[in-house]
């Protein structure tokens, strides 16, 4: 078992020093690569908190979608041929759903200031 | 030191020109750089762009319409009355710039959350839809006899393109998969009429002043085609910049952009261009995952490469916004 702090306090701590104490001291080209590492620590510390649950629940719906078992990627495979042959589409039981929150989690993850995300986190 | 070489140059085709200073690139990857700079002239600076393939960089790759076309079409579109920057020079062998061309350098704004936010927009906002609308129709009516070769592509070959691309990922995406069955099925075939298309006509591309547009530029993935491809792509959520109920650039509606075009005596399909929105979001997502693979293996192991990689799943949000909407 490793030690504390976690990668995510960690991360946190970096991303915040960058934040609060470098990035007023940096300008031009410079500060926007800096904002974009900080963006990117902060999207990593998303993903160590959300992942896990997104991940399960993905599975499990494309468990129950595809009535077989496998990997994500395996899982995702299987159903993006399904679409592409027209095995299945949006009028199969659960796959706008599935789609949907999918995409969703996603969200949460890489862009949750994304309009098109805040706008149907609102519709939900 | 390229203002050495670009004095030299300058000074063989700019009469009264003693040099240049303030030299600065602006952009680019290896193949293709874009640079800004003053031609120093009794009478006063000029400012000057220098968009150019290195020495040693050959034809540009892929879709690309090629340096030359660029330069053809710029001059064309600032000879017909169109907001583009004057050709100045085109980069000969004996000026050891590479290849490429000079033009004039236009004051303005490409940053689009400065024109969406910014004050001295405030008057241009309003009226930059109409306006685009007017400019689009222009491009797609240059005259046939005086373009460049250019590469044709319809709408099948588009989604063909797309496909062939996404596929290299081997990273399955069920939403993109949706996307391209849906186009495959709502493939509208061929265009009644087959124009030059802009291909990247958007934020970034537009220099925009307080006045409204000053220039089109980067000509790069221009093509014949479905002139509605144009008035799609702008209408891409992914150009809207958070103000996601202005389709057209975050600024305006898609009624003013098509009143601009018809006013200027063309005709709009607006279920074409509901089409082209659709494969623009998909592009731009299958954009992404490219950044993400050239990100992967190099040689540009860039954060912002990374990170536009993980911008990807806001076209799959759009694409179910366009194709499954949920009740609002």
């Amino acid at each position: 078992m490793q030690d504390e702090p976690t990668p995510t306090e960690l991360i946190k701590a970096v991303a915040d020093f960058l934040r609060n104490e470098i990035a007023p001291e940096i300008k031009g080209h410079n500060a926007f690569k800096l904002r974009v590492g900080i963006n990117a620590l902060d999207l990593v510390t998303r993903q160590l908190a959300l992942e896990q649950g997104s991940d399960a629940a993905e599975a499990e719906r494309l468990k129950q979608l595809l009535g077989a078992d496998g990997s994500l990627v395996e899982l995702n495979r299987a159903l993006s041929e399904k679409i592409a042959n027209g095995e299945v589409d949006l009028q199969t039981p659960g796959l706008a759903e599935h789609l949907w929150q999918t995409t969703m989690d996603k969200l949460a993850v890489d862009q949750p200031n994304y309009a098109s995300y805040k706008r149907e986190l609102g519709n939900k | 030191m390229i203002e050495d070489q670009l004095g030299r140059c300058v000074a063989s085709w700019y009469p009264g020109a003693t040099g240049v200073t303030g030299a600065a690139k602006l952009s680019g990857g290896a193949s293709q750089e874009t640079w800004t700079f003053d031609i120093v002239h009794p009478n006063g600076d000029v400012g000057a762009i220098l968009r150019r393939a290195p020495p040693g960089y050959g034809a540009s790759p892929g879709r690309a319409a090629g340096l030359d076309a660029e330069a053809t079409l710029m001059q064309l579109a600032h000879d017909t009355g169109l907001p583009s920057p004057r050709v100045m020079h085109v980069l000969k062998p004996e000026d050891e710039l590479g290849r490429g061309f000079i033009m004039q350098r236009i004051e303005g704004e490409t940053i689009a959350r400065k024109i969406l936010r910014d004050e001295q927009f405030t008057k241009a906002r309003p009226l930059l839809a109409w306006q685009l609308g007017r400019v689009i129709a222009g491009i797609h009516g240059l005259p046939a006899a005086k373009l460049p070769k250019l590469r044709e592509m319809s709408a099948t070959t588009e989604i063909a393109d797309l496909e062939r691309e996404y596929r290299s990922f081997n990273w399955p995406r069920p939403v993109f998969e949706l996307a391209l069955r849906w186009l495959r099925e709502h493939d509208p075939g061929p265009s009644r009429e087959v124009t030059l298309v802009h291909g990247d006509f958007r934020h970034g591309n537009l220099i925009i002043g307080p006045d409204g547009v000053r220039a089109v530029l980067d000509w790069e993935l221009a093509h014949f085609g479905d002139p509605m491809e144009d008035l799609g792509w702008i209408c891409v959520n992914s150009w809207r910049f958070g103000e996601i109920d202005k389709p057209v650039g975050g600024f305006g509606t898609r009624e003013e952009l098509f009143a601009g075009y018809e006013e200027a005596g063309r005709s709009v399909d607006a279920d074409r261009v509901m089409f082209w929105e659709v494969m623009g979001t998909l592009r731009w997502g299958i954009m992404c995952c490219g950044m993400m693979q050239r990100f992967r293996q190099g040689p540009d192991h860039s954060m912002e490469r990374a990170m536009i990689g993980r911008r990807s799943s806001e076209t799959e949000i759009d694409l179910l916004r366009l194709l499954a909407p949920r009740g609002g």
